[in-house]
């Protein structure tokens, strides 16, 4: 790879490969085949799963079928994150294919939100970009956008086009050049072994004397167990779209390169493999 | 541009340079004297030394100054000896000028002063007009004079031939004195010097107005300045109705000078004919109590500095009106104040005398918004002690050697003044108190040198001095002495040889007298506060300031301006902490990879790494996500394709799509109306072979071309509403297109470039098809994607090195980046793409009538074209209403009339004809009844593309030497022609190194035009006179050969431009003809004739396979005509290289065509890089979920 923008290429057509098996508790007609797909690390999973539905509603029984659901090893998985981000933060370093079991029964209310339609998904996608855009650039350039350049953004994750997406969203990823970055990098930070959903903080890219901040500075200010003594054997993974990042990378490049279609860079803590 | 350079000279008299690429003053240590004033210009700097010589600094160029020197030798033929030297009585000198009237024998020619070097010994011409001549290089006639001939004949009674002898200027990058011989006529030493008037005219090249001013306040002129003469040859002396102090010379006509009362003289009449001006204005000094001291000019400012250090700006100033019309106060005060390039300002500040820049001074606001520090550190932050202890060495040998002079001078003069004497010892005193203190060294080194005592003393000291009684100077000299104390030995011995000369006076006196002269001549001059305050500006006024300590910041007496260039809008790397970085990545050339950084290529390894972990093993997987069609639609206008072609609302839609191998695919529909039915016209993606930007006055439009649009010359043109509209288009129209090619990244090493008239860069990438034999793949299928920038020329070659060369001749580097320009996001590279500036001139043409009553007027026939027109005349062309080429561009100067127009202008720049259109001449005949003159005005266009600039030599041509794809050559052999005709030879250029690390100049009899480089190392070249030549014994270890061989153009043809593939060598005419180099050997590399090819050709380009493409005028399609069209020669082969016929590409409006980077032959060679390198997505595998393959 000789630039950065093939990582942007790298980054949205990252796929995880998924085993989808039915939970067995489930009353079927005949024994249900499990289901393999290739999901888009972007993506979200409900809006992905159309087929993995349609699979399954055809051994299970009409009148037992509520909303679907998803869940890994007894956690119930949200939506509302992107896949890639639910991947690593609860099945990095296991096999492959990742298996995800479906519900149909028993929602989740206490742990999972909703989601009748994709238009759902589209709302909290808008509203994510919108949320991003204003630590970026006061919300300014998503507001001066037109709602066809909304409607390409979202159609553009939907239908899996880079192209089109990316026509639209690297105004979202421009910046004055003399600021060297955005105002405030909008970023989250999840961490298995906590309780908090996920971290979310005012940062800029740059510090007061106007050099680049890094993620290392990021993480320090943020979760400073994080980062490990020199002689401390690593306890946690920083992990981004699967790959774990250099800490003196420059928050700004990462926000610019591996942040999701939402424009938050995704940031997951968790604990290093023990072996 | 590249780096230009501020010159100043600090309290000290030591002068320094700052480079607008650098972050520090660099001390000029090659002046071993110090200097008073300095004056710069881009080439070069002058300057007047405490020695008061004058002396010049000219920047070493990799192209010598070199000056051709020529005498002939003439012959008679008698009976008896043959052709002997001796001539009959009545014939003219034996050696003699070309005219025969001049006796110059070979040893009359003397280097013009010990700044000139010969470059090579006496030589013959053989060259006779572009054809060699034999036997020695004689020419024969009948008889003197006559016309000659280069073949003896049976009545060839005398003959004659040519020698040559090249002179070289050597004294570049050191301080050369001017030599003074003439200068005996000068009965003072100078005080102020000023240069500029460089952009008077262009020719003679290099032209420089110098101004001087004498201490008696005479203006002196120094004539004959130019790039060939760069001392000038005499003084001059321009007569004034006072005394002038000091003097500035604008870039352009205005000169004004400060008068010893305090008003400003303004020169009017300063042209291109007369470029010492006609006649002096006064113009009043802005303040009423207060006269004038300072005066700076620029094209179009005039600044000013009265006594009371205030500034004023001068309004309403113009080469119309060179003495404007009010002054205006501006803040801040100043020492003195000087106006560079495009008119930007410089000012030493009165306080801490600091340099000042004035920011914000655009077109639109020539007086800018404020002035700014500039606090650069020097390079040698040294002690005062140890800087002054050296200064004082160099400075007191001068003042041995002067004081003798200067103790005659005090005997001569009578002085009987009270007052002065009073003065006088109160200025003695002063550096006697401070001395008193006995830490501060430097103010027994200010006494103690001659210069700076000069530069440090009051006017009434200088009257003073003179007078000084035994008393008064003895203080002084101990405070002399007592500093010189542990000084080095030269210091010190200097003092006694001083006092020994002048027992009288002490040391700082020297000057002076001569100053005090020039008092007596004048009368009683001015009071003691006027010329006080007159004579100190840009002197340290030793008694008023603060002492500093010996680390203290520099104090700068003088700063000039006139060689540093800083646009309107540019950042200027000084003034910001980054500027440091920047600087820096503008100096390297060498492209090296930019990502670097560990974390980079940690996240480029992880990220494949887990595509391999994530994806590999699951390929057939079904995808979440099916790929489906992607619909965009717009309104245009389309340039319907018949008769009458008018523009048509019509509805746009790009449908993109994945194909059955996830390959992408797209249709465009254009939907219009036609007799109340809808219908619609389409193009397949896949199919379409370039995207043009197009020209419209009033349109934003843009051209498709496919191959079958391409055979009809006749593209489907479009216009967007806006043009970020037509941008955005065009944008996504190109990612579509490349998409659906698999083409992405940068060009490859093999790709063809390609530039149109324009300006705009195109690039392809040659399939092995395309040289293929006997069947090619057509040109006109060739896909071509625009590359940002602003290039004339472009050149490359099979390693990947590309040269471009933009519209201002200024030569730039391929950086290894694509898109740029309109390109942005994905369609370009985040790294190797900077900034480009082009300038080019727009002509416009003044047309006017004879009539027997009022002459040549405005008024023409009412069938005569418009008296204001383009070169046609069909087109009206007002100076208020031509537009810059495009909303890019920008104006950069006012209309000025071209004289450089072909067939030349009288003074005014007109050209005469009988009628319109007919051709023109120079003068005005009897049977002429119009006349035309041309209006030049310069344009700029501020662009991106991936190229980066090589300063600092301007080119006109370039080639690289073409080779095949496995050659592993670690020097590049590069050659250029610069703008000027000189001959270059780049050294270091390699694929990592592209733009290379110097030129190696290369010498030549007479200007070059175009030039080539074959695969062996066999380089050709074209001469002024249309001639070509053969470069003998070049190669890897002798990168510059070593002769020039001669060879004739094609008979009563004058060539242009030429080519040189690996054998081939092909050259075009000013006919458009093109011819091919008969006769090509490894052993007889020169050929032995030219064998004609094909007629309307305008350039030609041969690659290393020896194909032969070409830009063609007149290639008829099926709907239309196109002028400069790419054409490829078909047939061509080892046997048969001039080949058969020719297959058209795409075009017109094509300007220059290189394929020297193509080596793929046909077919056996993969084209590397261009397979798909997306290893995500797309890729469609069987069935699995439900149906087929298991796990």
């Amino acid at each position: 790879m000789a630039d950065d923008k093939d990582v942007l290429r790298d980054v949205w057509y990252g796929r995880i490969p998924a085993c989808f098996t039915l939970y067995p508790d489930e009353v079927t007609d005949r024994e249900a085949e499990p289901f393999y797909l290739l999901l888009p690390r972007v993506s979200y999973l409900m809006l992905v799963t159309d087929k993995v539905k349609k699979h399954f509603l055809k051994v299970v029984k009409a009148e037992d079928v509520e909303e679907m659901w998803f869940e890994y090893e007894g956690t119930p998985l949200k939506w509302h994150c992107p896949i890639g981000v639910l991947f690593d933060l609860h099945a990095s370093n296991t096999a492959l294919p990742w298996s995800i079991t479906v519900h149909f029964k028993h929602f989740p209310d206490r742990d999972l939100l909703r989601c009748s339609s994709s238009a759902l998904i589209e709302a909290h996608f808008m509203s994510t970009i919108k949320e991003a855009d204003a630590f970026k650039h006061k919300g300014q350039v998503i507001n001066d956008m037109q709602k066809k350049d909304h409607k390409q953004l979202w159609m553009g994750l939907q239908n899996d086009k880079f192209d089109q997406f990316w026509a639209i969203n690297r105004k979202l990823m421009e910046y004055p050049t003399e600021d060297g970055g955005f105002r405030y990098i909008p970023f989250r930070i999840y961490q298995t072994l906590s309780d908090r959903p996920s971290i979310q903080k005012l940062f800029r890219p740059v510090s007061s004397e106007g050099h680049a901040l890094t993620l290392g500075d990021l993480l320090k200010e943020l979760v400073p167990d994080v980062i490990s003594q020199d002689d401390d054997p690593k306890k946690y993974q920083v992990v981004i779209h699967g790959i774990e990042p250099l800490f003196e990378t420059p928050i700004q490049w990462l926000s610019e390169h591996l942040s999701h279609p939402d424009n938050f860079l995704h940031i997951c803590i968790v604990p290093a493999p023990s072996d | 541009m590249p780096s230009t350079l501020l010159w100043a000279v600090d309290v000290y008299g030591r002068v320094y340079s700052l480079s607008t690429a650098g972050q520090q003053w660099e001390q000029c240590r090659d002046a071993q004297l110090e200097f008073k004033r300095v004056t710069a210009a881009l080439q070069c700097c002058w300057g007047i030394a405490c020695d008061h010589n004058i002396y010049l600094c000219v920047h070493a160029s990799e192209v010598p100054i070199r000056v051709r020197e020529e005498t002939y030798e003439n012959q008679r033929w008698n009976p008896v000896d043959g052709f002997s030297d001796r001539l009959l009585p009545s014939d003219r000198w034996q050696w003699s000028d070309v005219t025969g009237l001049q006796h110059q024998p070979l040893d009359s020619f003397q280097p013009l002063s010990e700044n000139w070097e010969w470059e090579t010994d006496w030589y013959v011409d053989e060259n006779f007009g572009g054809e060699p001549t034999e036997k020695e290089g004689w020419t024969y006639a009948i008889d003197f004079p006559a016309t000659y001939t280069k073949d003896k004949k049976w009545n060839s009674c005398v003959r004659r031939r040519q020698w040559v002898r090249y002179r070289r200027y050597k004294s570049q990058d050191t301080w050369a004195k001017i030599p003074s011989e003439q200068m005996g006529s000068l009965p003072d030493p100078f005080n102020d010097i000023s240069c500029g008037g460089w952009d008077i005219t262009e020719e003679p090249r290099g032209r420089i107005s110098l101004w001087a001013v004498s201490l008696q306040g005479r203006v002196w002129f120094r004539d004959g300045i130019n790039h060939f003469n760069p001392e000038g040859t005499v003084w001059e002396e321009v007569q004034t109705p006072g005394e002038v102090v000091q003097i500035s010379c604008g870039p352009a006509d205005l000169l004004w000078g400060v008068l010893w009362e305090g008003q400003f003289l303004v020169r009017e009449g300063i042209s291109r004919d007369c470029p010492t001006g006609t006649t002096w204005v006064v113009v009043e000094s802005p303040s009423p109590e207060f006269g004038a001291i300072h005066v700076a000019v620029g094209v179009n400012v005039v600044w000013a500095v009265t006594k009371d250090r205030k500034v004023w700006f001068r309004r309403g100033v113009n080469s119309h009106n060179p003495c404007g019309s009010g002054w205006i106060g501006m803040v801040g005060e100043m020492v003195m104040i000087n106006v560079g390039l495009n008119d930007q300002v410089w000012g030493i500040s009165c306080e801490d005398r600091v340099v000042h820049f004035r920011q914000g001074v655009t077109v639109s606001e020539l007086s800018g918004k404020a002035w700014k520090p500039l606090s650069m550190p020097r390079d040698t932050e040294r002690s005062h002690s140890s800087a002054s202890a050296s200064s004082l060495q160099s400075a007191g040998c001068f003042f041995g050697g002067e004081v003798r002079l200067q103790a005659q001078a005090s005997v001569l003069s009578d002085v009987d003044s009270e007052t002065e004497k009073a003065a006088a010892a109160a200025e003695v005193v002063t550096p006697c108190t401070e001395g008193d203190q006995a830490t501060k060294k430097r103010i027994p080194k200010v006494t103690s040198d001659s210069f700076i005592s000069e530069l440090v003393s009051d006017r009434e000291g200088q009257i003073g001095q003179r007078t000084l009684t035994q008393a008064t100077s003895i203080p002084e000299e101990e405070c002399a002495e007592g500093d010189t104390d542990g000084k080095d030995n030269a210091a010190t011995d200097v003092l006694p040889s001083s006092s020994q000369l002048g027992q009288l006076d002490p040391q700082w006196s020297n000057v002076d007298l001569e100053e005090a002269q020039t008092h007596l001549t004048v009368g009683s001059g001015g009071d003691a506060a006027e010329t006080s305050s007159l004579s100190s500006v840009a002197t340290y006024n030793l008694g008023i300031e603060d002492p500093y300590g010996p680390d203290d910041r520099p104090l700068w007496a003088w700063v000039s301006g006139g060689g540093c260039f800083i646009g309107s809008h540019t950042q200027i790397s000084w003034f910001n902490s980054t500027g440091l970085a920047s600087s820096v990545q503008a100096m390297t050339l060498s492209i090296t990879p930019a990502q670097t950084a560990a974390w980079r290529k940690q996240i480029f390894e992880q990220l494949s790494e887990r595509s391999k972990r994530e994806m590999e093993n699951f390929r057939h997987y079904e995808q979440a996500i099916e790929q489906s069609v992607w619909v965009k639609k717009g309104s245009m206008q389309w340039w319907r394709d018949w008769k009458p072609h008018k523009w048509l609302d019509v509805q746009f839609a790009l449908e993109l799509f994945s194909g059955a191998e996830g390959n992408k695919d797209g249709i465009l529909f254009i939907y219009y109306t036609f007799n109340d039915e809808k219908k619609y016209l389409h193009a397949f993606i896949n199919e379409v072979t370039i995207l043009v930007h197009v020209l419209n006055d009033s349109k934003h439009t843009f051209a498709i071309y496919t191959p079958e649009r391409t055979k009809q010359r006749w593209p489907i043109r479009l216009a967007a509403a806006t043009e970020l509209e037509m941008y955005d288009w065009l944008a996504l129209l190109n990612m579509s297109c490349c998409d659906s090619r698999g083409i992405q990244g940068p060009p490859s090493k093999q790709a063809i470039w390609s530039t149109t008239c324009k300006g705009d860069i195109f690039v392809s990438e040659p399939t092995p098809g395309l040289e293929a034999s006997p069947y090619p793949t057509p040109c006109d299928q060739m896909f071509w994607r625009q590359v940002g920038g602003h290039l004339r020329i472009v050149e490359c070659n099979s390693l990947g090195v590309v040269w471009g060369i933009g519209y201002d001749h200024t030569a730039w580097a391929y950086t290894g980046g694509y898109g740029g320009g309109f390109f942005q996001g994905l369609a370009s590279s985040t790294d190797n793409i900077y900034t480009q500036t082009d300038v080019k001139s727009v002509y416009i043409y003044e047309n006017q009538r004879w009539n027997p009553v009022t002459g040549y007027t405005n008024k023409g026939l009412p069938t005569d074209r418009y008296m204001w027109s383009d070169a046609s005349g069909l087109q009206e062309c007002t100076k208020a209403n031509t537009k810059p080429p495009s909303p890019h561009w920008t104006w950069v100067s006012d209309w000025v009339i071209d004289y450089g127009v072909t067939g030349g202008t009288d003074k005014e720049g007109w050209q005469y004809a009988a009628d319109f259109p007919a051709s023109y001449h120079s003068h005005k005949t009897l049977k002429d009844f119009v006349r035309r003159r041309r209006w030049a005005r310069k344009c700029k266009l501020t662009t991106t593309g991936p190229w980066q600039e090589v300063p600092p030599i301007p080119l006109s041509d370039v080639t690289i030497m073409p080779s095949g794809p496995k050659t592993a050559v670690e020097q590049v052999p590069l050659w250029a022609i610069s703008n000027k005709g000189d001959v270059l030879c780049r050294l270091g250029v390699s694929s990592l190194t592209p733009a290379g690390t110097s030129w190696l100049h290369v010498g030549t009899d007479q200007p070059f035009k175009s030039i080539s480089i074959g695969g062996v190392y066999q380089v050709w070249a074209i001469a002024k006179d249309g001639s070509a030549f053969y470069r003998g014994a070049v190669s890897s270890q002798n990168p510059a050969g070593d002769c020039w061989y001669h060879i004739p153009s094609p008979a009563t043809q004058k060539l242009k431009q030429l080519s040189v593939g690996r054998t081939s060598v092909c050259a075009v005419d000013e006919n458009g003809n093109l011819w091919y180099r008969h006769g090509v050997t490894p052993s007889y590399p020169q050929g032995s004739s030219w064998d004609h090819i094909s007629n309307n050709v305008r350039k030609v380009s041969v690659g290393p396979l020896d194909q032969v493409w070409i830009i063609a005028d007149k290639v008829q399609g099926s709907h239309s005509l196109s002028c400069g069209t790419v054409c490829r020669r078909l047939g061509v082969q080892p046997l048969e290289p001039k080949g058969q016929s020719w297959d058209y590409g795409i075009g017109g409006g094509w300007d220059h065509i290189t394929v020297r980077g193509n080596a793929l032959e046909a077919p056996r060679i993969r084209m590397p890089s261009l397979t798909d390198r997306r290893n995500s997505s797309g890729v469609q595998t069987p069935e699995m979920n439900g149906n087929t393959v298991g796990c």
